[in-house]
């Protein structure tokens, strides 16, 4: 008897689960990838300098201090720092993968073998959009939210402080499981979004999509609880006389964004623990057989997914209109519209998840309904286009970095916002679904929006956290190496994609797509330099810290963030603050308000704690635990994390008073902030 | 609240609020708190709202197994159902008692609404064991995935809910009804209610309307 690929998967499904021992569950030696140079030698890289830095942090005694003032700190601010971190640190991992994957094809398409196995390649692409969307976008615009967003309210930290630090750790929970799986086993294989069957026990039989499963989970759960406390804190935390219709528009993108992020990440969770079941449990929810339904899975994921490229951008515009009112010297044009622009994309994002997936064979009337749907979304976000245009026009530009990573994104957004209404059109999405159009696109509107954004964004707010600007010449190096790279890594896939190339393709039996793949790793290469540009850039401003030193305010700006020094206080503001108009802090310095010097009150704050770290950590080891199937352990560190969790809420002392003497210290003294104690 | 200006040139605007007023931080704190509460219920609202979707579409793929009038036992169900419904009763007692001050009563009632939980979740293993010992468990077919799934998610939600109750009365007995504990109090009540709402679900459009199919 002939054995199919499909039984012989089955087989070594059987056999993988035979090997199970109750003590190390799968885990034998063969996990580490000795077997693939390239793995292998980023292996070592990877140890060589987890060891220089953990040598160096002991050497200098950092850990104390890192522990005390970082890790276990509910400072929003620091918090949002940690985020941008991780952020940064998976930018550069998730880029590594693209440049394996533009410098694998390019080979590929000229004839070559090239140098990734097809196994090895689909783990690639898999790591990369997982770890692009999930760990890069996510922690990034997480972070904004978390540093900007209160000040602006004029608050003094987030709703629930605690919660915030918990959310970020849980969020490294699951950058650390992603990360392990480069190492220890394999990633998943199935594509960014893992759809079932192909993601089911039967077809991916290996670790990999239990690593994909609950480093999402963990992550997961960190979100939501995050989007919960950022809606909380813009509804009982702003400033007195700051109402709706006066929030900053970042506030209000940021309250949008986590409307969303509250009404979609349950679906995540739901879903991808379903799926779950089925690997774990033998449900049969998304199986072929015992009446399981893999569309479902489809459906489900994307009713999530879609929103979720909202939740990326709408920060991300937030950030833009900041940007340009700021450096065209006028108040936003057209704030109301603004804001129900805002609103509206936030309803429609949930009525389009279908356009990813017309090939379905749902049928004309349904196709036609979210193909509709999609096309409207391109209003309301024509209408914040034209707002920043018209704010531009006739206002007294300044080229500074943000300004100038504001004006790429608006040239290349629009673009990849146009392709995006193309494929809306489901004929048209019938021919490009699954090609590289679509990637093309989806990363015309990522990279050209939230990326460019997460640039404008960093170079406007860095002196604000850090008391310094940020090294122009080096940011324009960024900057021209980001624009141009992608420009030429990315507009020869729109071509190829109308040529018929398919997405997700290791190997090519024709040659005349090499000059097209290797078009593209130029830019991706220039990408490469712009990203360099960027560490070289933060590197470089550090030690010229003292030449690029600000004030408070150093780009005359006009929200409420600018009216404290630079960095904030840990407590923000010494006084509460009354608003009475849209961009407050312009108003305020319009009617030459002056902080008082004396009246100093005792300010209220919450206390760090290492809850957070800890259960986080917990669930960390819980989490590789199950990938495993170690048992055992997973129990113990899951009865940990829940025990360490109900001993947190027997400790009452969770807030203290700054005394007011300390408060005037600060205020009067040199500037120099004493950290929390 | 006694603010005075500051520097505003003609008087108009009170850009800084030199004195402060803690209690009013404090109180913005507490209703924080239950908003937050509440938007947590409604995204745990949402994941059930998945699992009764998906009930809807798989809940009559049997896949030529047991279909729920061969299953389910309504009677027993029934009584588990009172159980729960009883149990959001005397927790409404509870929170009477905890208004008027009367901490020992609000114990005793909080006891016993662990108590009717303990039952609820006692039946409820019972039928999962039966289940399970007649080769219905989840791996049966779509229908029984989604059965197991569904109710164990409820199932797993009142055990958490029951091991809440248990810390909470800890907490209450060594520190009284202070404001952090009241404000617990008040949100388990919230959770508590939110799962018997869920039941109500659960027992109309999986047992019920199942066993009429």
């Amino acid at each position: 008897m002939a054995t199919s690929p499909v039984t012989e998967t089955a087989e070594h499904a059987a056999s993988t689960l035979a090997q199970v021992s109750p003590v190390f569950g799968k885990l034998t030696w063969d996990i580490f990838p000795f077997y693939d140079p390239i793995i292998f030698a980023t292996f070592i890289g990877t140890c060589v300098l987890g060891a220089v830095i953990v040598g160096l942090v002991l050497y200098f005694r950092l850990l104390p201090y890192l522990w005390n003032e970082w890790f276990t700190s509910i400072d929003h601010k620091k918090i949002g720092i940690m985020y941008m971190i991780l952020a940064t640190i998976m930018l550069v991992r998730g880029f590594a993968d693209a440049l394996l994957m533009r410098g694998h094809q390019a080979l590929a398409s000229a004839g070559y073998v090239g140098y990734l196995p097809a196994y090895h390649y689909d783990q690639v692409f898999t790591a990369h959009g997982v770890i692009m969307i999930f760990f890069v976008a996510m922690p990034f615009v997480t972070g904004f939210m978390n540093y900007v967003m209160p000040l602006q309210i004029g608050a003094r930290d987030v709703a629930f402080p605690f919660l915030n630090n918990f959310s970020f750790w849980l969020t490294v929970s699951g950058a650390v499981l992603i990360m392990i799986s480069l190492f220890v086993g394999e990633y998943a294989a199935t594509g960014w979004l893992a759809y079932p069957p192909l993601s089911g026990l039967e077809f991916s039989p290996g670790v990999g999509m239990d690593y994909y499963l609950w480093s999402l989970n963990i992550a997961g759960i960190g979100t939501t609880l995050s989007g919960i406390n950022l809606v909380v804190t813009l509804v009982k935390m702003r400033a007195p006389g700051m109402t709706w219709m006066k929030m900053p528009i970042f506030c209000w993108t940021t309250l949008c964004t986590n409307v969303l992020i509250v009404a979609t990440f349950p679906v995540l969770t739901a879903t991808l623990a379903l799926l779950t079941a089925d690997r774990y449990l033998g449900t049969h929810f998304f199986t072929n057989d015992m009446g399981g339904n893999p569309m479902m899975y489809v459906n489900l994921i994307w009713i999530w997914g879609h929103p979720e490229v909202y939740i990326l951008i709408l920060p991300i515009f937030g950030i833009f209109s900041e940007v340009v009112a700021t450096f065209c010297r006028k108040r936003l044009f057209g704030y109301t519209s603004m804001v129900y622009a805002t609103c509206v994309i936030t309803i429609l994002s949930y009525l389009v998840w279908l356009h990813h997936f017309f090939t379905m064979g749902a049928g004309a009337d349904v196709n036609s309904f979210f193909g509709i749907t999609t096309m409207i979304i391109s209003i309301p976000t024509g209408a914040k286009l034209f707002n920043w245009l018209f704010t531009m026009y006739k206002g007294r530009i300044q080229y500074e970095l943000p300004m100038m990573w504001t004006v790429a994104f608006m040239l290349t957004f629009v673009i990849g916002g146009m392709t995006g209404v193309l494929l809306a059109v489901p004929p048209a999405d019938y021919v490009l679904h699954n090609s590289l159009f679509l990637v093309a696109h989806f990363h015309n509107v990522i990279i050209g929006g939230v990326v460019f954004g997460i640039f404008a964004g960093i170079n406007y707010w860095w002196p604000k956290a850090f008391g310094f600007h940020l090294d122009r010449f080096w940011g324009l190096v960024s900057f021209w190496g980001w624009v141009v790279g992608f420009w030429v890594a990315f507009m020869p896939l729109y071509l190829l994609g109308l040529m018929g190339v398919t997405r997700r393709l290791s190997q090519f039996e024709d040659t005349i797509y090499a000059g097209y793949f290797f078009t593209a790793l130029i830019g991706a290469l220039l990408v490469a330099v712009g990203l360099l540009a960027f560490i070289v850039q933060i590197v470089v401003s550090i030690m010229k810290r003292e030449q690029l030193a600000v004030d408070g305010d150093p780009w005359d700006a006009r929200t409420l963030e600018w009216s404290t020094t630079s960095p904030p206080p840990y407590y923000n503001f010494a006084f509460n603050m009354n608003v009475y108009e849209i961009d407050a802090w312009h108003h305020m310095k319009a009617n030459g308000a002056k902080p008082p010097q004396d009246g100093f009150q005792p300010i209220h704050m919450p206390r760090y704690t290492a809850s957070g770290i800890i259960i986080s950590g917990f669930m960390t080891v819980m989490g590789f635990a199950l990938v495993w199937h170690v048992w055992w352990l997973a129990l113990i560190t899951f009865v940990a994390s829940l025990a360490w969790g109900i001993g947190h809420t027997f400790n009452y002392k969770r807030d203290y008073y700054v005394p007011a003497d300390e408060v005037r210290a600060i205020e009067t003294g040199t500037g120099v902030v004493r950290p929390a104690e | 609240m006694a603010t005075h200006t500051s520097n505003a040139p003609d008087g108009d605007y009170e850009f800084y609020v030199v004195e402060d007023d803690h209690h009013d931080g404090e109180h913005h704190h507490e209703t924080g708190t239950m908003l937050g509460f509440w938007i947590y219920l409604m995204s745990d609202c949402l994941i059930f709202g998945i699992l009764f979707a998906i009930h809807a579409v798989v809940g009559t793929n049997y896949a030529a197994g047991p279909s729920p009038a061969d299953l389910f036992e309504i009677d027993k169900i029934l009584l588990a159902t009172a159980f729960l419904l009883l149990s959001s009763i005397t927790y409404g007692f509870a929170v009477i008692n905890m208004q008027q001050k009367n901490q020992s009563a609000m114990m005793k009632w909080l006891a016993v609404t662990g108590l009717f939980g303990l039952g609820f979740l006692g039946l409820e293993l019972l039928e999962f064991s039966h289940l399970w010992h007649i080769g219905a468990g989840p791996g049966a077919s779509a229908f029984l995935s989604s059965f197991w799934i569904l109710v164990g998610t409820h199932g797993l939600h009142v055990t958490a809910g029951s091991i809440w109750l248990v810390v909470l009365m800890v907490q209450v007995s060594m520190h009284g009804l202070t404001e952090a504990n009241v404000r617990r109090v008040l949100c388990l009540s919230l959770f508590w209610h939110f799962l018997d709402l869920i039941w109500i679900g659960v027992f109309s459009f999986v047992y019920l309307t199942g066993v009429l199919l």
